[in-house]
């Protein structure tokens, strides 16, 4: 008899040792993260006036953003080009995006000084800005997201809201709620899902275009007016990368067997995509002569190397190979490269390559901004793991169900 | 039935339409530059480093300014000051190329420029370039980002990165609110006793700046910085030296917000590539179903 998966919650205890350690660097990111709102960008971070970005704008925001990308590539990849054959991915991908744009909105929330203003985004935006266009994307994607998710709750809670005490006379509420959500968003969910693939074109190409206004503050092996699009393709090329690398971690974490099957088909994306990122980025370089700058040897070139020759160059060669296909080792350390590629780039463009005229005070970032940075990570690894318990994300193999329910998302393929 | 369909999406994106024009115009913040603003010009070669600017600065925007006589010092010429959240200018002192002249001094402060990049950048229109020619700051509307710093070419605006609540980014508002708005000149300009700073119609100091190149060629360098640099700029330089060598930044002569406007505005004219993306996106969604019907 043939096998089907199904999204279900994954019934695991909680607690592992891993999960100790990540609710140790959670306390401690928590604790610096009451220093910075209680005292100052500056009591907590290196910035100063020649270096107004560091680690958070580059890692939280900018490669967060990118390494949500499995998001919008996988459900354009299931949805729009109908490759159904990778549905089992889709919710895990949606899931992952939605954390991590959530937490994207969390970062900047950390580095703005006047927080508590964001509000002032969408009623007094400036139209000339490219951060404005970044921010109304990912503030809009990050809602659509969400949407994208509901029909995981509805599923799960439709007929199942037993709420006790006090609050009893909600569930009927609650679950006419629901149940409306979700006709409603069975008849339109097409509409959210080209939607979010659109606002992540956007802004995905937009956050290339964001250092550019930093003329030559910034390093000429990065400052570049193709930037947008180096941005956008090495978006798409990273986002099947982080869809296998979080299948295999959550399969091995969470005791389940790897669909190895699947994810080899993903793999067999990643070379090309990836290569014609290398392409433009190579073919960029001849054009504007920019080679030159790699005689010197100091840390933006150093840091190029590693970029282009462990991020970029490697994984493209790996992603050809069958041998690294059929192994899941391997398929997960080139994955791991890719990812450290594009979060490499991110850093280099945003801290590494910015280069002020007048330096006081270098830059490097202090053990508050390392701690809140690692501490959201720790938190957004947690809610995984909360997340896929809780909600039918991961697909698990069931006996004797029909391949017409087979993992239908609800509003999507009926 | 298709008919109410019709005309009730039709009236959505009217209704939408006109809901985004007005903000629309009303948020970005326009760039007039009126053929009479106005400017400073600093003459380095006349400047004896005295720092009266600094204290008249402090004074006038109720800072922390000390005595007037504490500014003599002159030791604090060893290291290159900038601006920051405790004074929005500094003088600095430069080796002069002949070993027995005197060292020339440069204030620095914000150049407001014709075309600003902090204007340009800031994510809610928060800087506005003044038809008087000052750059300045809304405080109700900043949101902290500090793109604007990442934007100036001249590395000018500071943040009070020790507050908690309210930090300002602070940068030289040409005394616009209680001076220049009225066509008085800045405090810096009034208090300083060599006439090295000249305030004035800017059209005019190019001429009164040219004017003194042409009549003592061998004090000036032909070159008045800001005339042209990044397209132009309210504040304008003269020096007897490279200007490189006084630490003004190599920023050439297009407009400070370089590519990122044409750019921009080529993704969202009229909307038409994210409309086309989607309509691209759902024309393959939809055929794709088309054929999977049929399929089945």
């Amino acid at each position: 008899m043939e096998e089907y998966f199904k999204p279900q919650p994954i019934k695991r205890p909680f607690l592992s040792k891993g999960v100790i350690i990540l609710l140790i660097l959670a306390a401690n990111g928590i604790v610096w993260s009451i220093l910075r709102f209680g005292f100052g960008l500056g009591a907590v971070t290196n910035l100063n006036n020649q270096f107004p970005w560091g680690i958070w704008i580059g890692i939280d925001v900018a490669a967060g953003v990118a390494l949500a990308a499995g998001g919008f590539t996988t459900s354009a990849l299931v949805h729009i080009f109908y490759r159904e054959d990778f549905h089992v991915l889709v919710r895990p991908a949606i899931m992952t995006a939605m954390l991590g744009y959530t937490f994207v909105a969390i970062g900047v929330m950390f580095d703005l000084g006047r927080y508590y203003n964001i509000w002032h985004v969408p009623i007094m935006g400036n139209s000339n800005s490219v951060l404005f266009e970044v921010g109304i994307c990912v503030m809009t994607y990050l809602g659509t997201l969400y949407i994208e998710f509901f029909p995981i709750v509805t599923e799960r809670f439709i007929g199942r809201v037993h709420l006790k005490g006090v609050l009893k006379f909600l569930n009927k509420p609650i679950d006419q709620f629901l149940r409306f959500m979700d006709s409603f968003l069975g008849k339109t969910m097409f509409f959210f899902i080209i939607l979010g693939v659109v606002l992540s074109c956007l802004h995905q190409s937009s956050l290339g275009t964001l250092m550019l206004i930093a003329g030559n503050k910034v390093h000429p092996l990065w400052q570049t007016p193709v930037s947008p699009l180096l941005f956008l393709l090495s978006a798409f090329a990273v986002g099947f990368p982080m869809v296998i690398m979080e299948s295999l971690t959550a399969s091995r974490s969470l005791g389940l067997k790897p669909e190895m099957d699947v994810l080899r088909k993903l793999a067999r994306f990643v070379g090309p995509l990836l290569g014609i990122y290398l392409a433009f980025k190579l073919g960029d370089m001849v054009i504007r002569g920019t080679y030159v700058y790699l005689n010197e040897i100091n840390l933006q070139t150093v840091m190029w190397v590693i970029e282009m020759l462990f991020g970029v160059i490697i994984p493209v060669r790996m992603f050809f190979w069958d041998k690294v296909l059929q192994s899941r080792s391997l398929l997960y350390f080139a994955s791991l490269l890719v990812i450290f590629g594009v979060f490499i780039n991110r850093l280099n463009v945003f801290v590494i390559a910015y280069k002020p005229p007048y330096i006081l005070e270098q830059y490097w970032p202090s053990f508050g901004e390392i701690s809140i940075t690692v501490g959201l990570i720790s938190i957004e690894i947690l809610l995984y793991r909360a997340l896929v318990m809780i909600f039918p994300v991961i697909s698990v193999p069931l006996k004797g169900v029909s391949a017409k329910a087979k993992y239908a998302i609800r509003g999507v393929i009926q | 039935m298709s008919q109410t369909r019709r005309s009730f999406l039709k009236a959505i994106s009217v209704a939408s339409l006109t809901a985004i024009s007005p903000k629309k115009s009303h948020a970005t913040p326009k760039n007039v530059l009126s053929d009479d603003r106005f400017g400073v010009l600093v003459d380095t070669t006349v400047c004896i480093g005295c720092r009266q600017c600094e204290y008249a600065c402090k004074v006038e925007h109720g800072m922390e300014a000390g005595n007037l006589d504490d500014y003599q010092d002159r030791s604090v010429f060893q290291t290159m000051r900038r601006p920051d959240h405790t004074a929005l200018t500094v003088v600095n002192a430069y080796k002069a190329d002949n070993p027995e002249q005197q060292e020339t001094t440069v204030k620095v402060q914000c150049m407001h420029c014709d075309h600003p990049a902090c204007v340009s950048a800031c994510i809610v229109g928060a800087f506005t370039k003044q038809e008087n020619g000052a750059v300045i700051w809304d405080e109700s509307r900043c949101i902290g980002c500090r793109y604007c710093m990442v934007a100036c070419p001249f590395q000018v605006p500071a943040f009070e990165y020790h507050k908690a609540i309210e930090p300002k980014i602070l940068k030289c508002d040409f005394c616009y609110d209680r001076r220049t708005s009225k066509g008085k000149m800045p405090a810096c300009v009034e208090i300083c006793p060599t006439e090295a700073l000249t305030f004035g119609k800017r059209y005019e100091l190019i001429q009164v700046a040219h004017e003194r190149i042409r009549k003592q060629p061998e004090r000036y360098i032909d070159h008045v910085f800001g005339e042209h640099e990044v397209a132009g700029t309210s504040w304008l330089y003269l020096a007897g030296q490279d200007f490189l060598k006084l630490d003004f930044p190599d920023v050439g002569t297009d407009p400070a917000p370089g590519a990122t406007e044409p750019i921009q505005h080529a993704i969202f004219k009229f909307f038409v590539p994210p409309v086309a993306l989607y309509a691209l996106l759902g024309g393959i969604m939809w055929l794709g179903k088309q054929t999977r019907e049929e399929e089945e």
